[in-house]
């Protein structure tokens, strides 16, 4: 193997890794919009939550990371559950637009408060992962990103089996799809609402704890979000396959450009993602796999 | 089974829609809701199953009895599980779904796995089209099937009774006669209690035993269907049958319009 084609290789594996990282935050967003047709904008806030919170039982409490992260992982289901309840409910039957700006309204007050409460300094979060990288014939990979490619794979796998095979899913499904006939079947809409913001919720808190392992931690990191939204994009709002691809597309991308072009353009790696989600806006404004006619939020 | 009581809906607040309605299904009942568009039809069945509210619409007076409970306020999926299911205009299936998926979220209120699947094997001999395209996705069905889903997954919740809206809509007449041959089937064997909703007043007519016809949210006539085919409003406004086969005049239009009116 001749050095080009390592590097393109090691350029295209850290790319799948940083994807799939993508992949997980966009998967939150799809769930939400799919099953309520709101945009959540807070979703950077609470993937942040989520690593703050773990943050804070690994080091204040001395948890293991395995129970650290089940604790926060509850935590998410239930705080989803309560921003459902709070915020989201008493706003049912308003105008899309409205329910959006509260999110966004959210957003803002979420990352305030985190600021309150955990300050707003970096932190170091102490990874359970081995500090020594994995080098396979040249190719070299950390124990995290392995970490995070595998558990974003279990997670969307046992992701899609409950929503082929359980009830429960298949309730989430009925109401993504059409929600009177929804309730007409005996579905309560409203509990179906609630567990989908949780699992939502959940999710971002994986991809915020994984984020935490990567990257500093502090109030920025509610920024990956915007960062994901190409990926949101470019998948198609409402299809959870499309956000998975969407993700793993836009961080090879990433990737690749800036592993070639930031020594002659420094900065081009952010900027791809933003180009990609200029041109899908132009080309597909409803993603690879959305349904043409998206609701305007 | 199912009284309704001199209810009054209105949507936004202020639109009246129903002035008033009252009917009654007795146990294992063919009932026929009939009436021109606007009439609230569709509106009296959302009533019933409580999804009205959802629609920014509200139970004002009145109340609806079931099975000698009190349901005008309940929430939909309480309804359901009481024993009403309600097939809606235009199918409404979950086109994302297959067809088995249809039937199955049509199950959603039963825990009991096993008679679930026992259920899905019988709406499917009622339903043999449905049989042979079973794992497809439910979107690529004929109109016909559509419906067909539709009033087998309906059926899926073991209801008492079974609420139609418009189940003929955009069907072809032999393909509306097949379905109305099954729903007669299906009230004979599973003694299941029909409330029809139709624009065809014909067939409605034939397969009911009672009719209710509505107009402006009132009922105006109601009576059983054999008087009803009778009564000579009904033929000719819903029917079409006239006693001079000569062509109608302008004046004659307006008659119309002005007979309609019946007893408001």
């Amino acid at each position: 193997m001749d050095e080009g084609t390592k590097y393109f290789l090691q350029l295209l594996i850290s790319g799948l890794a940083v994807g799939s990282l993508y992949a997980l935050v966009a998967l939150g967003f799809v769930l939400i919009y799919k099953a309520t047709n709101i945009l959540n904008f807070a979703h950077g806030e609470v993937m942040m939550i989520g690593g703050l919170v773990c943050y804070l039982l690994l080091t204040a409490f001395s948890i293991p990371f395995i129970w650290a992260t089940l604790i926060t992982l509850v935590f998410a289901l239930f705080f989803g559950f309560l921003t459902e309840r709070v915020i989201l409910r008493p706003m049912i039957g308003q105008p899309i637009f409205a329910v959006v700006m509260i999110t966004i309204g959210l957003s803002i007050f979420l990352r305030s408060l985190s600021g309150i409460v955990f300050g707003h300094h970096n932190k170091i979060f102490p990874s359970p992962f081995s500090e020594t990288p994995i080098n396979f014939k040249g190719l070299v990979l950390s124990h995290t990103h392995i970490w995070i490619m595998i558990i974003s794979a279990l997670l969307v796998l046992m992701l899609a089996l409950f929503f082929k095979y359980s009830r429960t899913g298949l309730s989430m499904r009925g109401v993504a799809n059409d929600q009177d006939t929804a309730m007409l079947m005996g579905i309560s809409v409203k509990r179906v609402f609630a567990l989908t913001w949780g699992l939502a919720f959940a999710i971002a808190a994986v991809a915020g704890i994984f984020l935490s392992n990567v990257m500093v931690l502090n109030i920025g990191l509610s920024l990956v979000a915007i960062k994901a939204f190409p990926a949101v994009i470019l998948g198609g709002l409402e299809s959870v396959p499309g956000a998975i691809i969407g993700g793993l597309t836009i961080g090879v991308l990433e990737t690749i450009v800036g592993g070639y072009l930031d020594d002659m353009m420094p900065g081009a790696k952010e900027l791809t993602a933003f180009v990609v989600l200029f041109l899908v806006l132009m080309v597909r404004p409803y993603g690879l796999f959305g349904k043409s006619e998206i609701e305007r939020v | 089974m199912l009284r309704v009581n001199n209810i009054q809906v209105v949507y936004n607040d202020v639109i009246l829609v129903l002035k008033g309605i009252s009917l009654e299904i007795s146990e294992k009942g063919k009932v026929a809701l009939l009436g021109a568009n606007g009439a609230g039809k569709t509106t009296t069945l959302k009533s019933i199953s409580g999804i009205i509210r959802s629609q920014n619409g509200e139970l004002e007076e009145g109340d609806i009895e079931f099975l000698g409970e009190s349901i005008g306020q309940k929430d939909p999926d309480e309804i359901v599980r009481k024993g009403i299911s309600m097939v809606p205009e235009g199918r409404r299936i979950f086109d994302d779904l297959t067809v088995a998926e249809n039937l199955v979220i049509g199950a959603h209120i039963r825990t009991d796995r096993s008679c679930i699947k026992e259920d899905m094997d019988r709406v499917l001999t009622y339903f043999p089209h449905l049989k042979i395209r079973e794992k497809q996705r439910s979107l690529f069905l004929s109109g016909g099937e559509q419906q067909m889903l539709a009033i087998g997954r309906g059926l899926m919740c073991r209801p008492r009774l079974l609420m139609l809206d418009e189940p003929s809509l955009g069907l072809a007449p032999m393909v509306v006669k097949e379905i109305f041959g099954i729903l007669e089937r299906i009230n004979r064997e599973q003694g299941t209690a029909t409330l029809l909703v139709e624009q065809n007043a014909r067939i409605a007519l034939h397969f009911a035993e009672y009719g209710y016809i509505m107009e402006s949210g009132k009922v105006v006539l109601d009576g059983p269907a054999a008087r009803l085919m009778e009564n000579d409003d009904v033929k000719e406004f819903y029917l079409g049958v006239t006693k001079d086969d000569q062509k109608k005049s302008y004046s004659e239009v307006k008659h119309y319009k002005r007979r309609k009116r019946w007893l408001s």
